[in-house]
């Protein structure tokens, strides 16, 4: 579920906790984070892919699973 | 002026019958990081913030008005045929007291939108910032909305969405570089 | 995602509630103006990006130029949309037909 763009930490848990722990959180840094200025030429999606992936450039793009399709729904 | 098109930028789906849906939905249309919100920040920036910049405040402004109808279409069709007693099975029961099944500006717990969700500080780059972070607080939102649904097309409508945000905020960062380039020029020569 | 691309076909057959002298166009809403309303949504979608990146990036002369080109190609694919399912604009930015078409569901959050 989880690719390059997300990275992960473990909360403190508590022995008074009240919920079961949830052991390791995950959020998610998409890559324009990392471009400050986007450079001239960047390989571009054919268009009908950049439709539906919501922008013309694979270096912009990030991906985002439902965690409810994950738990099955 | 602008002109309407008769046409949706993304073409928005909605397979499955499901108001509850609906009432997260709106947070986007009225919410404090919605698409209503962003339009209406970045088109009121625009009058004053150096010239450089106002063509992108302007053109990202117009996108969002076609979110606010992407949100909108999603809204209308999971509500246009729910009755009463289905609206208030989805917590909207107050919803239609007040409007029936119309929509109106306010966020997922039913607040009215106000012009106190959004900021024109006249300092450019105190309102650049203030854009890049309402691109990633609209981003997460896009996230937890995504989390909230099964249906595969609205999922889609929302990805669609959540990566325009991503682009967005690329371009307002590179708008405070450009604003920060200006003064280099000058020392230069 | 996947579901996008099948909409095409089967529109052929109820496309029959056409005002005279149209007698096999398909209809506003049904799968053939789906299909070819996503032909004009990917060119113009690819439109919008370049317009927001050429706000930052003025002197991409390969970006002016593909923008130059889509914009030509994307005023073919709408002057052809026009014809067959009526006004995307209007305030005089397309043409129309008698009667006033402009003002004809489906608007497109009904469709």
């Amino acid at each position: 579920m989880y690719d390059g763009q997300w990275r992960e930490w473990k909360p403190y848990v508590s022995p008074w906790d009240p919920c079961p722990p949830i052991r390791v959180k995950w959020y998610v840094v998409p890559p324009n984070q990392y471009i400050p200025f986007q450079p001239m030429n960047l390989p571009q999606f054919p268009l009908d892919e950049a439709l539906r992936r919501g922008t013309l450039w694979p270096a912009l793009y990030s991906p985002y699973p439902s965690r409810r399709a994950v738990k099955g729904g | 002026m602008w002109i309407y098109e008769k046409k949706l930028q993304y073409p928005v789906r909605v397979s499955k019958c499901d108001p509850r849906m609906a009432r997260f939905l709106i947070e986007q249309y009225g919410g404090a990081d919605g698409e209503l919100s962003a339009a209406l920040r970045y088109l009121n920036q625009r009058y004053t913030i150096p010239d450089k910049v106002v063509g992108l405040l302007n053109d990202i402004g117009t996108e969002e008005f076609a979110h606010l109808e992407m949100i909108a279409t999603m809204v209308y069709k999971l509500t246009k045929d729910a009755t009463p007693e289905m609206l208030e099975a989805a917590g909207l029961g107050p919803h239609f007291v007040n409007h029936d099944n119309a929509l109106f500006y306010e966020n997922a717990a039913g607040n009215p939108w106000t012009a106190t969700y959004i900021q024109a500080k006249g300092d450019p780059i105190a309102d650049l910032y203030e854009d890049i972070a309402a691109e990633e607080k609209a981003r997460a939102t896009y996230q937890w909305l995504i989390d909230m649904t099964d249906d595969v097309d609205i999922q889609d409508s929302l990805k669609f969405l959540r990566e325009r945000e991503i682009v967005h905020s690329l371009r307002f960062r590179e708008a405070v570089e450009i604003l920060k380039a200006d003064r280099e020029q000058k020392k230069v020569y | 995602m996947a579901e996008r691309n099948d909409s095409t076909g089967n529109a052929s057959a109820e496309a029959s509630s056409q005002p005279a002298g149209q007698p096999e166009r398909s209809q506003p809403g049904d799968a053939a103006y789906v299909a070819e309303l996503e032909q004009l949504q990917k060119v113009d979608f690819a439109l919008v990006e370049l317009t927001l990146y050429l706000d930052t990036h003025p002197t991409d002369m390969q970006a002016i130029q593909q923008f130059n080109q889509l914009a030509q190609r994307r005023a073919q694919i709408a002057h052809a949309f026009e014809m067959k399912y009526g006004p995307l604009m209007q305030f005089g930015h397309s043409f129309t037909r008698y009667p006033w078409q402009w003002a004809q569901a489906p608007w497109p959050w009904q469709v």
